[in-house]
């Protein structure tokens, strides 16, 4: 490693600290470990925020957590309420909706917190989802990172599953009918349904001991996996060191960046105040989740309009807009209604999140090592399925909510529902296609970039009166990251009189491959070689020449430089990426 | 300017025939430029002034939160701000203003005054080497063949059998977790004779006060009044239950209007029919009634059933129509069930056939 310090390290001064750690390390032997990790170098990008956003929020909720079950009564023994709060003084109500009544009025800070933890839970939530978008775009869940996508994608499930628990145990009109719908998918479940929904509930809905079970599940058991599962993420990720953006200097054996110590200790602890700073202030300003307007829990009673938290949306739309299918056959009954976008879509979505790694390695046949990130153009294939999933999530979550759309926009909901029927399935494809198309001429604009320039909107006449745009070469930074992505190579079918020895079966899966593969790389746009750039080189200086006959503006030799000026500046498009000065820049950022 | 050379040593690209030259050449880093701060003994000093202003606004923030916590009330007669309550809104801000504060300035000295200078680390192989797997397989096998497991399948077997074995206390521990279902999902309150009361007064309802179009909300009489039906009081988490299967819609339609199944004919008083509350698709209690057309609809996902026409469902994702129970009316005038529900209500489940 060598690092650009400005001096070198001088023996220790024996100090206080010097002390404690020379007392920690006789007993622990914590040097060894820190020499490595102290320095640690990590590559810096916005995107990589994004996990950073979750975890830190995640220790926002375990704060507030704690604050909240110093007061919170897990219990749904019958209380009559004679708190603060007059609308609802003299109901009867369990102890869980009395104790966060309590503690949203009575309890100094109570409401805050409360506020806090909610606005931490959709935090956590939404950057895990984002992070695994970031992740997903940029290949990075590639070899030898599949394993860190997988403990992801369960922590993202884990993540759901707690705060559907957490918004259970105010146990107001809300969250009880939200476990009146659990009730029901349960219930769907052939054979065993009924039996499970009672040992749940420990006996019939609503029963008097759900409270307390989820309590201890999402104050101990999803916590503790959390817990766990973010400590196993985080040393991969800290063993197999975070992947870069390609650029000059950059390669696949290297990490450049900062180091832990000072750099990231600053910078990550200061990005964790600013997540517990900002969800303060909502907490403190942007009320959300207010029990009290919704009464205690009352099976036959529904606010017209209820919504799940955003999180639970799509499973929402799926409801909504499935068929109402149900099969009676041999005295039974299968509630496909129910069963299908419930229990099964769900699980589907998970099985295939959790495995997309090996699939997409099973097509492009791809077993070597990525620690250099890949544009989400030069994947098309991979970023249209995303935008196509992504569109069908906006089409659930939107239908999720079709009455209030209907209200909004004036529309009649049984024809939203409709239109969703079919759009689930019609939009995505077609938004996968247009993404795929987008992403190659993406690719041919790079090419073309490379090979002729950048344009430069500078219109030029010729001496014969023609008009023209000037191209200008672009730098050899920004070249060498756009062609930074290494070829890749269409699986083929081995010769036919090879094929002969092979059972018939693996031969479908070898076709099926090979026929995968090639639409998979088949319209990338290969990047080009160096005699093409060389003889797009010596074209360019010929044209410019051309243009200046006095020779102001022809090309050093050597390629690409990056020195052409327009009015003055230096352009090559990765000014604005952070890591390169560019004038002016210091008004920008400090 | 030099080439980025794949080292065929290194195992990420080793023997990967795809690690052909870059056709541009890896330019190296870009120059460092210095900051303001790294050049300008000034620029470093404000910088310096600039960060210690924030943690010292931190502070002010965190003094001003112990403030606000004793200074506004809350509870019965809550100080407000701007309609807000004083003490939620005065904590939220200058907790948020703290916390903040220090995160501004811990960033703000990261990228001012600490060295802004890459540095390269060099990635190391994940896998072990050779020879450390070939040490781990043999000890491994070692310690295998010290124990015998290969050689012993009587024992191996057994060991295999008892821990399978003991899943079975783990399953059966969990018995306990509730009873079985029996037939309570046959079962409501509802019986002969049992009254149709307003479920917000508790009061039994007469035909005639019941208008044309109009919903009324029901309960059966027992949760109000148990003794003419020989039952317990029944309250608590026991309510909860029975009311999540007992609660009733209760609407008068024209007779004229109305399409009764074969046997339905005289389930209705006077065209008023009473429908179960809870949704056939998951269980929530239907409320939105439009009694031009008839239609109930559920709220939750928008199931829509038609009253006039025993309850069928005409749109959304329920299967099965709403189950309806049988009206009369008793020798003092007023509504009453003449059966239970003659099939479960609320959700499908498997064995409801
Ligand atoms: C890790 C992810 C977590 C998520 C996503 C989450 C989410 C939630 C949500 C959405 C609520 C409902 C809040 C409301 O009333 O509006 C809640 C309530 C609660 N949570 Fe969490 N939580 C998490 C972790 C924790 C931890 C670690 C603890 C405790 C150690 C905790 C303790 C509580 C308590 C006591 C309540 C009930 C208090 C109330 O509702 O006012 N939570 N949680
Ligand atoms: S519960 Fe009524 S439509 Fe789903």
């Amino acid at each position: 490693m060598s690092t650009h310090a400005k001096t070198a390290a001088k023996p220790a001064k024996p100090s206080r600290v010097g002390a404690v750690a020379n007392w920690v390390d006789e007993r622990a032997g914590i040097a060894t470990a820190a020499k490595k990790q102290v320095r640690k170098v990590f590559p810096d990008h916005w995107s990589f925020m994004l996990g950073e956003i979750a975890l830190w929020s995640f220790v926002v909720l375990l704060l507030t957590g704690v604050f909240l079950s110093l007061w919170f009564k897990p219990g749904m023994g019958e209380v009559i309420y004679d708190g603060s709060y007059e609308q609802l003084r003299g109901l009867h109500m369990s102890e869980a909706y009395a104790s966060t009544l309590e503690i949203s009025f009575d309890v100094r800070g109570g409401l805050l917190m409360r506020q806090m933890h909610h606005w931490a839970a959709m935090l956590f939530i939404a950057a895990m989802f984002v992070h695994l978008m970031r992740v997903f775009l940029t290949g990075a869940f590639r070899k030898p990172r599949e394993l860190n996508w997988m403990i992801g994608g369960v922590l993202l499930l884990l993540g759901i599953l707690e705060g559907f628990a957490g918004y259970s145990l105010p146990d107001d009109l809300l969250s009880g009918t939200g476990l009146r719908i659990a009730d029901g998918l349960v219930k769907a479940t052939p054979i065993v349904g009924t039996y499970m929904s009672f040992f749940m509930f420990g006996g019939e809905f609503p029963g008097d001991v759900i409270v307390p079970r989820l309590y201890i599940v999402h104050v101990l058991l999803i916590p503790g996996l959390l817990l766990a599962l973010i400590g196993a993420h985080m040393m991969l990720l800290v063993y197999q060191k975070h992947t870069q953006w390609p650029g000059p200097g950059k390669t696949e054996e290297n990490v450049v960046g900062y180091p832990m110590l000072p750099i990231y200790a600053a910078k990550a602890g200061g990005y964790f105040f600013i997540v517990f700073g900002v969800t303060a202030l909502l907490g403190g300003l942007v009320s959300i989740n207010p029990v009290w307007r919704y009464g205690p829990y009352n099976p036959a009673e529904v606010t017209a309009g209820s919504q799940p938290d955003w999180y639970m949306g799509v499973a929402e739309g799926l409801l909504r807009i499935f068929p109402g299918w149900e099969t009676e056959i041999f005295g039974v009954t299968i509630s496909w209604n129910v069963m299908l976008p419930g229990q099964i879509f769900p699980m589907l979505i998970l099985g295939g999140t959790l495995l997309y790694p090996f699939i997409e390695q099973w097509i492009t046949g791809d077993k070597r090592e990525h620690h250099l990130l890949q544009r989400p153009r030069n994947a098309p294939n991979r970023t249209a399925f995303l935008a196509a999933m992504m569109s069908l999530y906006g089409l659930l979550w939107a239908a999720g909510g079709n009455d209030i759309l209907a209200i909004l926009f004036n529309l009649n909901l049984n024809h939203i529902t409709y239109f969703m029927r079919v759009a689930v399935f019609v939009i995505p494809p077609i938004v996968f296609w247009l993404t795929r198309r987008w992403c190659i001429s993406l690719q041919r604009h790079d090419h073309e970039k490379l090979l002729h320039g950048y344009e430069t909107g500078v219109i030029m006449r010729s001496p014969e009166g023609a008009y023209s745009e000037r191209h200008l070469p672009i730098s050899e930074a920004e070249a060498y990251y756009i062609t930074a992505q290494e070829p890749e190579k269409v699986y083929e079918l081995p010769a036919e009189t090879d094929m002969n020895g092979v059972a018939n079966r693996k031969a479908r899966a070898m076709k099926l491959r090979a026929r995968m593969s090639k639409y998979w790389f088949g319209d990338n746009v290969p990047r080009p070689t160096r005699e093409e750039l060389e003889a797009a080189r010596l074209h360019a200086e010929h044209e410019l020449a051309q243009h200046d006959p006095d020779g102001h503006q022809h090309l050093p030799a050597g390629g690409y430089t990056g020195s052409h000026e327009l009015d003055g500046h230096p352009v090559d498009g990765h000014q604005f990426d952070g890591r390169h000065s560019v004038e002016g820049e210091e008004l920008r950022k400090h | 300017m030099t080439d980025l050379v794949h080292d065929p040593n290194n195992p990420t690209t080793a023997g990967n025939p795809d690690a052909v030259a870059h056709p541009v050449g890896d330019p190296g880093f870009a120059e460092h430029r210095p900051r303001p701060t790294d050049v300008d003994p000034a620029a470093e000093k404000r910088a310096e002034r600039q960060i210690a202003t924030f943690f010292g606004l931190s502070s002010l923030m965190a003094i001003l939160f112990c403030v606000a916590y004793f200074t506004f009330d809350i509870g019965d007669d809550p100080d407000t701000i701007l309609g807000m309550g004083a003490s939620n809104v005065t904590l939220g801000l200058t907790l948020g203003l703290a916390l903040l504060f220090i995160g501004i300035g811990a960033i703000q000295w990261s990228r001012k005054l600490m060295s802004d200078t890459e540095i390269v680390e060099m990635r190391h192989a994940l896998r072990s080497p050779d020879e450390d797997r070939e040490e781990a397989i043999t000890a491994f096998n070692t310690g295998v063949e010290d124990s015998g497991i290969a050689r012993r399948p009587l024992i191996r077997n057994s060991l295999l059998g008892a821990a399978g074995t003991l899943l079975l206390p783990v399953i059966v521990a969990l018995r306990d977790l509730g009873p079985l279902p029996g037939d309570a999902l046959y079962h409501t309150v509802w019986k002969e004779g049992m009254r149709v009361v307003n479920d917000v007064s508790g009061s039994p309802i007469r035909p005639e006060w019941v208008r044309i179009g109009q919903l009324v909300n029901a309960e059966p009489e027992v949760f109000y009044n148990p003794e003419p039906y020989d039952s317990e009081p029944i309250e608590g988490h026991h309510l909860l239950a029975e009311k999540a299967k007992a609660a009733l819609i209760l609407v008068r339609m024209q007779p004229d209007d109305i399409t009764p199944a074969e046997g339905r004919e005289n389930w209705g008083v006077d065209g008023i029919l009473a429908y179960s509350k809870i949704c056939t698709h998951v269980g929530c209690p239907i409320s939105l009634w439009e009694q031009q057309t008839h239609h109930l609809l559920c709220p939750c996902h928008q199931s829509t059933f038609d009253l006039a026409d025993n309850g069928k469902v005409i749109f959304g994702p329920a299967a099965r129509a709403l189950p309806q129970l049988p009206l009369a009316v008793d020798d003092e005038g007023y509504l009453i069930a003449t059966s239970d529900f003659t099939e479960p209500v609320g959700p499908s489940f498997w064995e409801r056939g």
